[in-house]
């Protein structure tokens, strides 16, 4: 099974997704969903007039969970959203599409080539919870996949998709595209709305969760873009065929970004549960014919991984945690046997000093000491007893700060010294050299 | 014409479409694309006044504009090269090359990540990953397209072409 949920407007052949192949096909537009048989799920909904709790529970059975990174049960998370609202109370449906975890780059693919799938995922959701509108926030890098949304909610407004009175019915769901200026911390869901509202996207406290108090204060959910996106296909081909896809506790399939030293790198939207040994082949294998050292399993928060224990991986939830690491975006970074490994953490670093909203205290000081301190390694400047400083460092952000960008700069760390401390310890060893950056 | 507060007005009118997409009251929410749109009107950056001028558009306090513009990436405080070139250097770029790509574009264009060059053309910009980790390495021009699988000759091709075309639009 290869990309027929999130991508199954796209060409089979993934080496076929090049910009003249993609340009000639127009797999964003409004009649290239249809033949796939898009908006039939919404046309059924409203024709019929579902009970959204009904669509609640047939995600529940499809134990689809977030594709953001978190992996929260979907149909859980719609389900916290208040039912009904005193006055004249809005709800808010939030699309997450601010993709800036390195390593990730499935969403950017969806927007640009399958927007109208997004939309469909979207109206749905705000039928399913009761919001009268929702929002698709882009980061603002993402110029042709924010342009590809915009035409795509005209062509569904033409249509009568969205909008008032939806396909005639009393049905009426206002849908909007939205972007920020780039920040990587805007994919934290509070600070996502803090962006939205139009100041500084610094992430809240939770307590109060979203569903109670999130966007201008009122309940709102929010969902990554491959989440929503997999929400039609699922309603048409049966909450049991996708969950049957995947593992008992990981339904369905999941795109994972494959980006490194490989043959083939590309998104691979493929079952759950998935040996990674297959998908490595599917990529085809390693380049150069090298040997696989590491990988990075879910985007580069996420700790890295020996390419022995790798092999032995099944791609799913539980089978990642296992290993040592977590499924997170999906994002696979392949290194092979000439990855420096301090240079890799020393360039990540850098990433999470960089993106510190500054809010705490503890992310905002903590990111430079590591980055400073894995400078200070890599350029062989450092004392052997840095490195469990370092650690130390790493160790007094996690869990001291509002959001979990702090686990996000602590976790790499400790997995690369896990796994990976002899080569700290001979940079350390070969002394001062100049670093080419 | 309604008044706006020293914007142009196509800017305003941005400002306005904007508005329109939230909540009666919520107009600060279209304080994102008001920036967007007077920084690519304005060549590539903002100036305080420019922001004064939003903030007293949308009804804000203008350090509330002001702490908004300087949270983010693509907001620009000085005036840039006519082409902006945003190097992914992130992990999966730097697996597949992206040095090569920064020495190249450094040698040929003369300046340093960061720099502009003297005539005005081309700024350099060494950014984080822009989700394009297939397809390293890559750059984004003007924080529009982007160009992907690069090599240094690829890079030599992008960059005849938009000398080429700042030529004749000159």
């Amino acid at each position: 099974m290869l990309n027929e949920v999130c991508y199954r407007v796209m060409p089979k052949d993934i080496s076929s997704w090049d910009d003249e192949t993609l340009s000639k096909e127009k797999t964003w537009t409004l009649e290239a969903y249809r033949a796939v048989g898009g908006y039939q799920v919404w046309e059924k909904i409203i024709r019929e007039k579902t009970p959204p709790m009904d669509i609640i529970a047939q995600l529940k059975q499809s134990v689809l969970r977030g594709r953001g990174g978190a992996g929260f049960p979907t149909g859980l998370k719609w389900s916290f959203m208040p039912p009904q609202l005193p006055g004249k109370g809005e709800k808010y449906v939030l699309c997450n599409s601010d993709e800036s975890e390195p390593g990730t780059c499935k969403d950017r693919f969806i927007l640009s080539n399958n927007p109208h799938q997004l939309l469909e995922g979207m109206l749905i959701a705000c039928y399913a919870m009761g919001a009268k509108v929702g929002y698709n926030l882009m980061r603002g890098e993402f110029w042709l996949p924010f342009n590809r949304c915009e035409e795509a909610l005209r062509e569904a407004t033409e249509a009568g998709y969205v909008g008032a009175n939806i396909l005639g019915s009393d049905v009426s769901i206002a849908l909007h595209n939205a972007a920020t200026l780039g920040a990587y911390i805007c994919g934290e869901e509070t600070a996502l709305m803090n962006a939205l509202e139009g100041k500084r996207p610094n992430p809240r406290f939770k307590p109060p969760f979203p569903a109670n108090f999130g966007l201008w204060g009122q309940p709102t959910t929010i969902n990554n873009t491959e989440t929503i996106a997999s929400v039609p296909v699922i309603l048409q081909r049966g909450a049991d065929w996708f969950a049957g896809a995947g593992t008992e506790k990981s339904g369905g399939t999941k795109i994972f970004c494959v980006s490194g030293h490989v043959n083939k790198p590309g998104n691979y939207e493929i079952a759950l549960g998935t040996p990674f040994s297959e998908l490595l082949e599917m990529a085809g294998g390693m380049r150069n014919g090298a040997k696989l050292k590491a990988v990075i399993p879910g985007g580069s928060s996420m700790p890295v991984i020996p390419g022995d224990v790798m092999m032995k991986t099944n791609l799913d939830y539980e089978g990642v945690m296992q290993s040592g690491s977590m499924l997170g975006s999906g994002g696979m970074i392949i290194m092979d046997e000439s990855t420096c490994m301090v240079a890799v953490a020393r360039r990540l670093s850098r990433f999470y000093m960089h993106e510190s909203c500054g809010q705490c205290t503890p992310c905002r000081e903590g990111s430079g000491w590591v980055y400073r301190l894995m400078c200070a390694i890599e350029e062989g400047r450092a004392e052997m007893s840095d490195i469990d400083r370092l650690r130390r460092v790493a160790k007094q952000i996690e869990g001291r700060t509002i959001c979990v960008f702090g686990e996000a700069i602590a976790w790499p760390v400790e997995g690369f010294l896990k796994h990976f401390r002899h080569e700290f310890e001979a940079c350390i060893k070969q002394g001062p050299r100049t670093v080419k950056r | 014409m309604s008044d706006t507060h020293g914007l142009s007005q196509s800017t305003a009118s941005v400002i306005d479409v904007w508005i329109k997409k939230f909540p009666e009251g919520k107009a600060r929410s279209a304080v994102l694309a008001g920036l967007k749109a007077a920084q690519d009107e304005n060549g590539g950056h903002l100036t305080n006044e420019i922001m004064e001028n939003i903030a007293a558009y949308i009804g804000l306090p203008a350090i509330e504009v002001f702490e908004v513009a300087s949270f983010y990436d693509m907001c620009e405080f000085k005036p840039i090269g006519r082409y902006k070139l945003s190097v992914c250097t992130n992990v999966s770029c730097m697996l597949c090359g992206s040095h090569a790509i920064v020495d190249h574009l450094e040698k040929r264009l003369g300046v340093k990540m960061g720099e502009t060059t003297q005539d005005g053309m081309f700024t350099l910009r060494d950014v984080e990953c822009l989700a394009a980790c297939i397809n390293a390495p890559m750059l984004q021009v003007n924080d529009r397209e982007l160009y992907e699988k690069l090599t240094p000759e690829s890079v030599d091709v992008l960059l005849d072409r938009l000398i080429a075309e700042a030529k004749s639009g000159e």
